[in-house]
């Protein structure tokens, strides 16, 4: 038998297959298809948690995605557990293991539930009234606190086992809901041509259906109808039916964010199966048929274990076969409920009372209820309730007090009616207006191209409902350019007619302020806090929301919101459309990390670039740096040596012997027409027109407000065409930045650009016996000084291939750029490097390359410059053109701010004590003991250890710092003060004759 | 020089095979490209050099034998030419104002083939590529998860997808994903 | 995420393929060296950020390449329409109102204090 509360021959399962998992550590059975909260009922478990304040004993409330109560930790494994699963949602699978949170010791006994007795000091508002002094124990003491105390679940430890799949889908009609309205409109929406998605938060469609008995369509009992319904359009070609999938949330231009669980309901899930598969929906047209969601009562006590939604009720006995407990009462404001005093009576339960707070209930459900034996407390309110783990009783008392009377049960079903689910169509930024006859907020303005039909749209008869489901996916349809088929129809019929609903507190949440009536369960959130936070001064309703929290949990108030805001408007004395509906945000219900990280880890977390060389490296035991999402080759350290022992060899030996370095992650940038070298006018403070072919020349980038913007070498290879080349960082952005002023402030120039950053790999070979290495390759150039001069390009064979040859240089000393076809890259590395490597020249890295560059004062746009600093502060104003009549950033370097005395400028700084390196991003002061805070000059940009110089050497920005040379600065640290002396910032061969070979 | 060896050609994803029985994945043989931009006025004659009609429509490509032109803008198509023939000259010898620059090297290729095609391309693809709006010969440059590609369509189940070499691990590695995914 | 038509490809593709370049229409002026202190102020530095139509630029960097503007409702984010580089300012006269009838939560709670 699968649970006490099991009834024969009820709900939908299949009492043959059974499963087994486990609940705090207690071994329980359950059918296929139950989900925890019904497999739980079924085995007359109602205590599931304690409770996020108070610590109070709580139970299932709902059946459904609304559920803010039973929280449960569920896992299959280690390292596959999660915390905080809606008990309602989860279906069993065999071998599951469930926990309760948020208890301690036992679900039974929790120590925290004294936090109940204490509730007068936890009022609403309570955090921000008490723990405000001293600042500091917010981190150190009241937030850890708070967070242990007011726990949800414990998060898991482990990496996340499984992974996660992802879609873009188009359609011409998404349809989010597959209960009759649903499954009606995607019908027609389908039978008209349309390509459809169905989905559904359900394992199978109905929606309420699902809970229904006296409902016929087509002459079929509802769930009958949907199931066959639901089947017929799975097998048609234009629809997509998802079932276990949530429409979270509504984004611009009808994006539609779907999560569809794939295995989180199975035993032994295929592992290549994604455990959740994210689909990112575009529709033309959106149907919208969430449904309505069923409000509770607020009164004395209603969160006792025991005390479940009535549609929830009927849920568990209709389609799982469960009843909520041997005498169940039922407590109301709407004919609903009475329906699940008429499925209970029918299925052997005992009903004894419907308590109705309304004087007149519908009259077919009264007469049914006559008919049936049950007795009816019209005009009557549950004025209390009693039970410490699980209700035992209800106080009933004729509205206004009198005659109260006490009323054994074990469970008790509630309802106030039904909200209107404009979750999504709130997120689509339509705007709600609300119906005062029925006391609900409708769509009302739209803001997408959707359409809200059924429930969520407040249509509340049956027939309507399909009428209006038919027609409108048969409008969307064609509205998306379906032109197919037939229209269908259908008839439907309900038992009975609802009437009623009311929003607010009912009798018994009294006027007493101590009262416990919740509205928001999950934030144990109490009608008297409404009231509280409305006597402190919230009027509007949404600092109501955050002084109180109401709403404000991961439900989002799906129960609460409605009465939460009628009890405001209540104590503010104002109608509900003045106090006003809180914004609903995505996501409509709780979903993954594993979801929307998706693809996004590991390897794919972030495309790891790496140039035609990198295995080679790799192979010759390189260590790399990130730069972007490039993988460079940072030093190459031979067994034994630390980086700074690898870094001094690789800079000594290059400028010794000979180094051959990875330069391929150089953006690379090809600059074609007859207006290229105007076009570059434009772009670059230098001067194109008199660069002859053959020829390179070191340019500067600004922006239009004057400051540097990039830098790099362009090598002209013919009249028509540059090689354009750029820092590594920068390559994307300075093609926009290209592109920018060339299609929309100079479109007239003749010239077109093109990325060739991948074409090329780059192999840079520097030092006094770099023409040595690579002359033997070469083909077809002369690489004389006189034929091939510093700063010079030519085009010819290298190994055989085709090859840029640049001769310039980053280190200062004699060098060449052999460019060639990327995948050549690794085979013309390896012939030069069986060249330099008996010569003893070495492979260095981008550590070397800077510390090399350092040395001859050469800046690194983005190292030693920031986007603040003009041609001239950066030392390289002779690259800045006097004479031509424009370029990018020519007006703003006139800007009085640029042009004024003592502006943060590019120096060379020595430490008096040449063996201290300073710190990249030290502060640097002129008076170190000057009182704080003390007056900052500038920081340091760049600093190594030099092995060429035997000292250290860093460049800096200072106030003034080109008029300060030979002044002595001061670099204070936490433990010391660094003496520094303003240099400039050659600190090697400031002749430069080494360049030349 | 002559007793140099001519340097090898190692191509990126060498040797690799992936996907699902849904869509295969294959690294295409290495091809000649150019980027190719010109004026409406130029389209005329750098179609009769290159042998193949550029196309002027968006989202459309002609073919002639192993010969691709691919429109991206208005003004820029890519050229590939799968037997590696040489269009730098050929574009040259139109006499037409352009801008062909050599990116042989700079993309690579990966067919994507199979009934899961779609699907697989679609786990970091934004665009719609359903037969009505991405029919074969459709192409067009677009976004794959991190990575900027080029997509063509060579048959209602086979892609070309193009993108730049550093990226192809990264394309590969997301679409063996949507592959797998495909496949269920 | 946005929808955008591309006046280029003469399709509507997903926002992933565009990048935003702000406003639209402000040219930079040919004699830009000659500029005032003031006018180049106005030219680079202020703008309005509006609460409505804004006209802005974008560029189709995933796609086509080209750069091209938007006339777009800050409030509903609907584009009102996109046209090519180069063309002037469309009248939205017109055009269909958007902002008087989309309008937000948000504002419906300011109506509500």
């Amino acid at each position: 038998m699968s649970g006490v509360n099991r009834i024969s021959g009820a709900g939908r399962l299949t009492p043959a297959r059974t499963a087994r998992f486990s609940f705090d550590g207690r071994t329980l059975t359950a059918l296929e298809g139950d989900t925890v909260a019904s497999a739980l009922i079924a085995n007359d478990i109602h205590l599931v948690g304690r409770s996020f304040k108070y610590h109070r004993p709580r139970g299932i409330l709902s059946a459904g995605a609304e559920e803010p109560n039973a929280l449960l930790d569920v896992s299959r494994d280690a390292a596959r557990r999660q915390p905080n699963v809606r008990a309602t949602v989860q279906e069993v699978f065999d071998g599951m293991k469930v926990a309760s949170q948020n208890r301690w010791p036992s679900l039974a006994f929790d120590v925290g539930g004294f936090n109940d007795l204490l509730s007068p000091f936890f009022a609403a508002g309570f955090y921000y009234k008490t723990f405000m002094w001293p600042k500091a124990a917010w981190h150190a003491l009241y937030e850890p606190f708070i967070r242990r105390a007011a726990g949800l679940g414990v998060a898991p430890t482990e990496p996340d086992p499984d992974h996660y799949a992802s879609r873009y889908a188009h359609c011409d009609v998404l349809v989010v809901g597959a209960g009759v309205a649903g499954l009606a409109a995607a019908l027609a929406a389908a039978k008209a041509g349309a390509k459809v998605i169905l989905c559904d938060e359900q394992p199978d469609v109905g929606g309420a259906l699902r809970y229904d008995s006296g409902t016929t369509i087509d002459g079929k009992p509802g769930y009958d109808w949907a199931q066959a319904t639901g089947q017929a359009l799975a097998a048609m070609d234009n629809v997509t039916l998802l079932t276990r999938t949530t429409a979270f949330g509504y984004y611009n231009h009808n994006f539609v964010g779907l999560v569809e669980r794939v295995t989180d309901h199975l035993a032994a899930p295929d592992k290549a199966l994604p455990r959740e598969r994210l689909w990112q929906v575009r529709a033309k047209k959106v149907v919208l048929a969430n449904g309505a969601i069923e409000r509770h009562m607020v009164f004395a006590n209603n969160d006792r274990p025991g005390i479940l939604l009535a549609s929830a009720g009927r849920t568990f006995l209709n389609h799982f076969g469960v009843a909520v407990g041997k005498k169940v009462g039922v407590y109301t404001a709407h004919d609903s409920a009475y329906e699940a005093a008429f499925d209970l009576r029918k299925a052997g339960v005992a009903v004894p009372v419907i308590v109705d707070c309304r004087e007149r209930p519908g009259e077919a459900v009264l007469e049914k209820a006559r008919e049936l034996g049950i007795e009816v407390l019209k005009g009557h309110s549950v004025v209390n309730t009693t039970g410490k783990l699980r209700i035992a009783s209800i106080t009933v008392a004729r509205n206004g007090g009198s005659g109260a009377r006490k009323i054994a049960v074990d469970a008790l079903l509630v309802s106030a009616g039904w909200t209107p689910s404009v979750h999504l169509f709130s997120q689509s930024r339509g705007k709600v207006k609300f119906d005062a006859e029925t006391e609900r907020f409708l769509p009302g303005t739209y803001a997408q191209d959707c359409l809200s039909i059924g429930a969520c749209n407040g249509t509340d008869d049956l027939q309507a409902t399909i009428d209006e489901a038919l027609a409108a996916g048969e409008l969307a349809a064609r509205a998306a350019g379906a032109e197919g088929g037939a229209q269908v129809a259908l008839t439907g019929q309900n038992a009975f007619d609802w009437t009623g609903g009311m929003i607010g507190a009912a009798e018994g949440a009294g006027p007493d302020t101590t009262v416990k009536a919740f509205i928001d369960f999950q934030h144990d959130v109490c009608a008297k806090d409404i009231r509280l936070a409305v006597r402190e001064g919230m009027h509007s309703v949404e600092h109501i929301k955050r002084f109180t929290t109401n709403g404000m949990a991961s439900d989002q108030g799906k129960l609460s919101n409605m009465h939460g805001l009628a009890i405001a408007a209540e104590a503010l004395g104002k109608g509900i459309p003045e106090v006003g509906l809180t914004t609903f945000r995505q996501p409509y219900t709780p979903i993954t990390f594993g979801a929307i990280v998706n693809h996004s880890r590991g390897s794919l977390f972030d495309p790891a670039r790496k140039t035609p060389m990198h295995s080679w490296e790799e192979a010759q035991g390189a260590e790399f740096e990130d730069v972007g999402n490039w993988k460079r080759a940072w030093f190459y350290p031979k067994a034994g040596e630390s980086m700074h022992d690898a870094v001094a060899r690789e800079c000594k030996t290059v400028r010794d012997v000979a180094g051959v370095f990875d330069a391929s992650t150089l953006g690379k940038i090809e600059v074609v027409g007859p207006d290229a070298a105007q076009f570059l006018n434009l772009m670059y403070t230098n001067a194109w027109d008199n660069l002859k072919p053959g020829r390179c020349r070191y340019g500067i980038m600004l922006r239009d407000d004057g400051f540097v913007y990039d830098d790099g070498v362009v090598g002209r290879l013919a009249e028509d065409r540059f090689h354009v080349t750029t820092t590594t960082g920068g390559a994307p952005r300075v093609l926009q930045h290209m592109e920018d002023y060339l299609q929309t402030e100079f479109p007239h120039l003749k010239v077109w650009l093109t990325s060739t950053t991948e074409q090329w790999a780059v192999i840079a070979v520097q030092g006094p016996k770099a023409r040595e290495i690579i002359a033997p390759l070469v083909e077809g150039i002369d690489l004389s000084n006189e034929a091939l001069p510093h700063m010079s390009v030519a085009e010819g064979k290298i190994c055989g291939v085709p090859t840029r040859l640049f001769r310039m240089s980053f280190t200062g000393e004699l060098g060449f750029e052999v460019n060639v076809p990327a995948d050549y890259g690794q085979a013309v590395w390896e012939a030069i490097w069986a060249r330099a490597e008996p010569m003893g020249a070495c492979a260095y890295g981008t550590e070397t390359m800077h510390v090399l560059r350092a040395e001859k004062g050469y800046i690194i746009v983005g190292q030693d410059t920031d986007g603040t600093l003009t041609p001239h502060d950066a030392g390289v104003s002779w690259a800045v053109s006097k004479k031509k009549p424009d370029f990018v950033g020519i007006r703003g370097l006139k800007r009085p701010d640029l042009v004024k005395d003592g502006r943060k400028q590019l120096v060379g700084l020595l430490t008096k004590d040449p063996k201290v390196v300073l710190e990249e991003g030290a502060q640097i002061v002129a008076d170190p003991n000057e009182p704080k805070p003390m007056t900052m000059l500038g920081h340091v940009t760049s600093s190594y250890w030099s092995s060429n110089c035997g000292r250290s050497i860093a460049m800096a920005v200072v106030a003034g710092g080109q008029a300060r040379l030979g002044q002595t600065l001061y670099v204070p640290m936490a433990d010391r003060t660094v003496a520094v002396e303003v240099s400039d910032m050659v600190f090697f061969d400031k002749e430069g004759g080494r360049l030349h070979g | 020089m002559a007793d140099q060896a001519i340097a090898t050609r190692k191509v990126p994803l060498a040797g690799l095979r992936g996907g699902s029985h849904a869509a295969v994945l294959t690294p295409a043989a290495p091809a000649a490209r150019i980027a190719l931009r010109a004026g409406k006025d130029a389209v005329p004659a750098l179609s009769a050099a290159l042998g193949v009609t550029l196309p002027t429509r968006p989202k459309t490509s002609a073919s002639t034998a192993k010969r691709h032109a691919l429109w991206l803008g208005p003004d820029e198509w890519l050229v590939i030419d799968e037997d590696g023939a040489e269009l730098m000259g050929a574009a040259a010898s139109s006499g037409a104002l352009h801008s062909a620059v050599d990116v042989s090297h700079r993309n690579m290729a990966i067919i994507v083939s199979g009934p899961g095609a779609e699907v697989a391309i679609n786990s970091g693809c934004p665009q719609d590529l359903s037969l009505g709006l991405f029919p074969v010969g459709a192409c067009s440059r677009t976004i794959f998860g991190k990575a900027e590609i080029v997509l063509l369509r060579t048959a209602e189940d086979t892609f070309r997808l193009e993108c730049w070499r550093s990226f192809a691990p990264f394309v590969f590695g997301l679409l063996s994903e949507g592959a797998e995914d495909a496949a269920h | 995420m946005l929808l955008i038509y591309c006046p280029y490809c003469e399709e509507e593709r997903s926002e992933l393929e565009f990048r935003n370049g702000g406003d639209a229409h402000i040219a930079r002026p040919t004699n830009i060296a000659e500029i005032s202190d003031e006018e180049f102020e106005a030219y680079f530095f202020l703008r309005d950020n509006p609460k409505g139509v804004i006209f802005e630029r974008w560029r189709h960097i995933h796609g086509c390449g080209r750069f091209f503007n938007a006339a777009r409702d800050t409030v509903s984010d609907r584009f009102l329409t996109t046209y090519k580089a180069g063309e002037p300012k469309p009248n939205l006269d017109a055009a269909p109102e958007t902002s008087a009838t989309v309008e937000t939560y948000e504002a419906l709670e300011g109506a509500a204090q």
